[in-house]
């Protein structure tokens, strides 16, 4: 396969494996959590690195996830026995784990492989060179596996648990009357965000993270109000974003994920205002002629 | 990424002295240093009085996602121009925060989409397109790009006395700004529509309010760079607010707390030759709001748990004086003995917790270990258990007769409001039953007394 095509399906597999967990993340409100998680892994990452001292994707995962984990819990704890508004808990908890990612980054450099604008926007035109070797065989760019088993398994995720996770995101209160472990739900969502995070920032970087788990799911939710039909119209806006950035980092020539984080804007603006029912135009003619929604409604 | 540490040479030359350099950095000699420092701690002081605003509306983020939203302004700005000066790239920066700060507005207004998804999108899309225009930049091959990307990270070494100059003028402008409308911002921090119905311009002043906190972040990017300046605007207010009530006291606080860590930052990349200045002051405003967390007065977490332990200790106390007020009842009695087995029958209670209770009331003479094992009442503990009863069974009256609740549903609550009743609302109640003498038990509402009838 060329490297283009590579690219797009590494970009592809980014996308949809942040989809799947980021309409979770928009429903429930906690759309930062996304942007604080994925700054906070990188003390984990770099710490894994250190202990490792390879870019191996397992102990990654692990020290990323646990760090992304710990964020979660960090917040919580600082909502409950801090009393601290939520916005401030995750604007304090995430932005003192990625300083001290960013101190280690600086007092380790030499030791660590990594810099801290990589993490920020990845590079993904490299991953088709990245290749995995078993023994002596060819297995295609590691950045398709690690993302592909991601996107598996957040798949998986929201197919075994969609109906705790529905009710968990639109009633909490209703969900643990009925016995279902909503703060258990929350920090599986959290671990899975996590996971994403970080099996995508090597290849995309944090901020394509963000852009990936929250703009296309806002994209979809202008357009449906059925829960799964969201999560399907966000990985299609998702993989249209990776197509369409890789075309635009190619017309201008600059960053990829950039890119993709662009064109996934550009896709919620027309959205925003030619949506049919949600769509700005469409709310400025209900307010014009507010007996139009009403006859429709009665047709 | 380049670390933003002091430069080495520049710190050696002005070592005169033999002073070691933890020393060293208090006599100030060094320009560079000097330069360092005041450019610092005036964007400490910046930041944190304007993250008191947006921390009180429940806007903390906003400083993160206009951070980021700064980076394609600033690439524009370099496009543009072709040069790097302080002022045009804060022109540039400043202009992109307001487009993203407006996009948020409109969003959250005129979409369905909830405010923090918003913020995420600006925050990611605008960023994103600043990456790109950065990525652009550099691979076009221009020359004088190069040090375009501090703006991601931030470097504290590279300022320049211009750059100190622009931050310090535009640091006071708002301060003045920030002095001169601080009745109007106090009163659209906290109760916007009392502003609108008093007629003030309210929307007029939430626009003023988030151009300076747009100032102040875009001031603070050279410094301290994109992702860290969330941090500077959202820390020092969260922790001065574990201190204080009053808006103008968190100001100066957070103010200060920026400040000393603007200075602390500066002080460990200079004894530190790979430590970069942005990131150690986020770890110092931490560290500063993680004490106020545990040790502020009232608000601080040991205080909390210091009074959650004396109002337990309080209701636990309270609780046996009045079991054993009742069992004295029973027994027509008031000093008869229960065994520590019967507390725990009405009482369920942890025996070690029990024990110490009593050991507590043995010590303030309220009551008696009359034999191994078995405790009563003194006359002083009758006293203290007679007022209680009085207030648990007043209030229970007070349930049956004006909220009309059944007899046997009140127990619960009194037995909850016994310990909070004042004399002052003991009082109120006292006279909107007319003096009762049987509640709906029709058990003996103890009378009023004071110690020395409560003896006899």
């Amino acid at each position: 396969m060329s490297h283009a095509v590579w690219i797009m399906l590494v970009g592809s597999l980014a996308a949809t494996a942040c989809a799947l967990v980021g309409c979770f993340l928009v429903l429930r409100k906690q759309a930062m959590m996304g942007d604080a998680i994925s700054h906070s892994v990188l003390p984990g990452i770099v710490l894994a690195f250190l202990i490792t001292e390879s870019r191996a994707p397992i102990p990654m995962l692990i020290g990323a996830g646990s760090f992304g984990l710990l964020t979660a819990f960090l917040t919580g704890a600082l909502e409950r026995y801090g009393r601290l508004q939520p916005d401030a808990s995750i604007g304090v908890t995430f932005t003192w784990l990625f300083a001290v990612g960013v101190i280690m980054v600086s007092a380790f450099t030499g030791q660590v492989d990594l810099d801290a604008e990589c993490v920020l926007y990845g590079e993904i035109a490299a991953s088709p060179w990245d290749i995995w070797l078993v023994g002596d065989r060819s297995m295609g760019p590691r950045a398709v596996w690690i993302l592909g088993a991601i996107t598996i398994a957040n798949l998986a995720f929201v197919t075994f648990g969609f109906k705790h996770l529905k009710l968990c995101s639109f009633d909490p209160a209703l969900a643990s009357a009925v016995g279902m472990n909503v703060s258990l739900w929350h920090y599986l969502l959290m671990g899975f965000v996590s996971l994403t995070t970080v099996g995508a920032f090597e290849s995309v970087g944090a901020i394509l993270v963000v852009a990936m788990l929250i703009v296309p799911a806002n994209t979809a939710y202008l357009l449906t109000d059925r829960l799964w039909r969201m999560i399907v119209l966000s990985v299609v806006f998702g993989v249209a974003s990776a197509i369409g950035g890789y075309w635009l980092a190619a017309t201008i020539d600059g960053s990829i994920a950039g890119a993709m984080a662009v064109m996934s804007g550009a896709y919620f603006l027309i959205v925003m205002f030619i949506s049919p029912k949600h769509g700005v135009i469409a709310g400025y003619i209900a307010r014009r002629h507010p007996f139009a929604a009403a006859d429709a409604v009665v047709e | 990424m380049e670390c933003a540490a002091l430069n080495p040479p520049a710190v050696l030359i002005s070592v005169s002295a033999s002073l070691a350099p933890w020393l060293e950095f208090f006599t100030f000699r060094d320009i560079n240093l000097r330069l360092i420092l005041a450019g610092c701690v005036l964007l400490g002081i910046s930041a944190g009085v304007l993250g008191c605003f947006a921390f009180l509306r429940k806007r903390s983020l906003l400083g993160d996602a206009l951070a980021h939203s700064a980076l394609p302004g600033v690439c524009a700005a370099f496009m543009l121009t072709g040069t790097k000066d302080p002022v045009i790239i804060l022109i540039g920066a400043t202009v992109s925060c307001w487009v993203g700060a407006i996009s948020i507005d409109l969003i959250t207004k005129h979409t369905r989409v909830k405010e923090e998804s918003a913020l995420g999108m600006v925050l990611s899309v605008f960023f994103g397109a600043g990456i790109l225009m950065l990525t652009h930049i550099q691979r076009s091959g221009n020359a004088s790009q190069a040090g375009l990307d501090k703006f991601l990270f931030g470097q504290a070494s590279s300022m320049l006395d211009r750059d100190v100059w622009t931050l310090a003028i535009v640091g006071t402008i708002m301060l003045c700004a920030v002095a001169l409308a601080y009745k109007e911002f106090k009163l659209i921090s906290f109760d916007a529509e009392f502003g609108t119905a008093l007629g003030l311009p309210t929307r007029m002043l939430e626009i003023a309010l988030s151009t300076l906190i747009v100032l102040a972040v875009a001031i603070g990017l050279q410094a301290v760079g994109v992702v860290l300046m969330a941090a500077m605007l959202v820390t020092p207010a969260a922790a001065a607010r574990y201190w204080t009530d009053h808006l103008g006291n968190m100001l100066l606080l957070s103010g200060f707390f920026g400040a000393i860590s603007g200075a602390i930052g500066t002080y460990i990349s200079y004894l530190g030759p790979r430590m970069p200045t942005g990131p150690w002051m986020v770890v110092a405003v931490t560290i500063v709001f993680l004490m106020s967390l545990l040790v502020a007065p009232k608000r601080g977490i040991i205080a909390r748990v210091l009074l959650l332990r004396r109002i337990r200790r309080k209701t636990a106390e309270e609780n046996i004086l009045r079991t054993l007020y009742v069992t004295g009842e029973k027994e027509q009695r008031m000093d008869a003995p229960s065994s520590v087995a019967e507390l725990q029958q009405f009482r369920t209670m942890n025996p070690w917790i029990l024990d110490r209770t009593l050991d507590r009331l043995m010590d303030r003479g309220l009551v008696n270990e009359t034999r191994e094992g078995f405790f009563a009442l003194t006359s002083d503990g009758i006293a203290r258990g007679a007022r209680l009863t009085r207030l648990h069974r007043l209030w229970e009256l007070y349930l049956t007769r004006k909220l009309e609740l059944a007899p046997d549903h009140v127990h619960d609550d009194a037995e909850e409001i016994e310990h909070i009743i004042t004399p002052e609302l003991e009082a109120l109640l006292v006279a909107a039953l007319d003096d009762p003498a049987v509640d709906p038990h029709a058990k003996k509402i103890p009378p009023a007394m004071d110690r020395e009838s409560a003896i006899s």
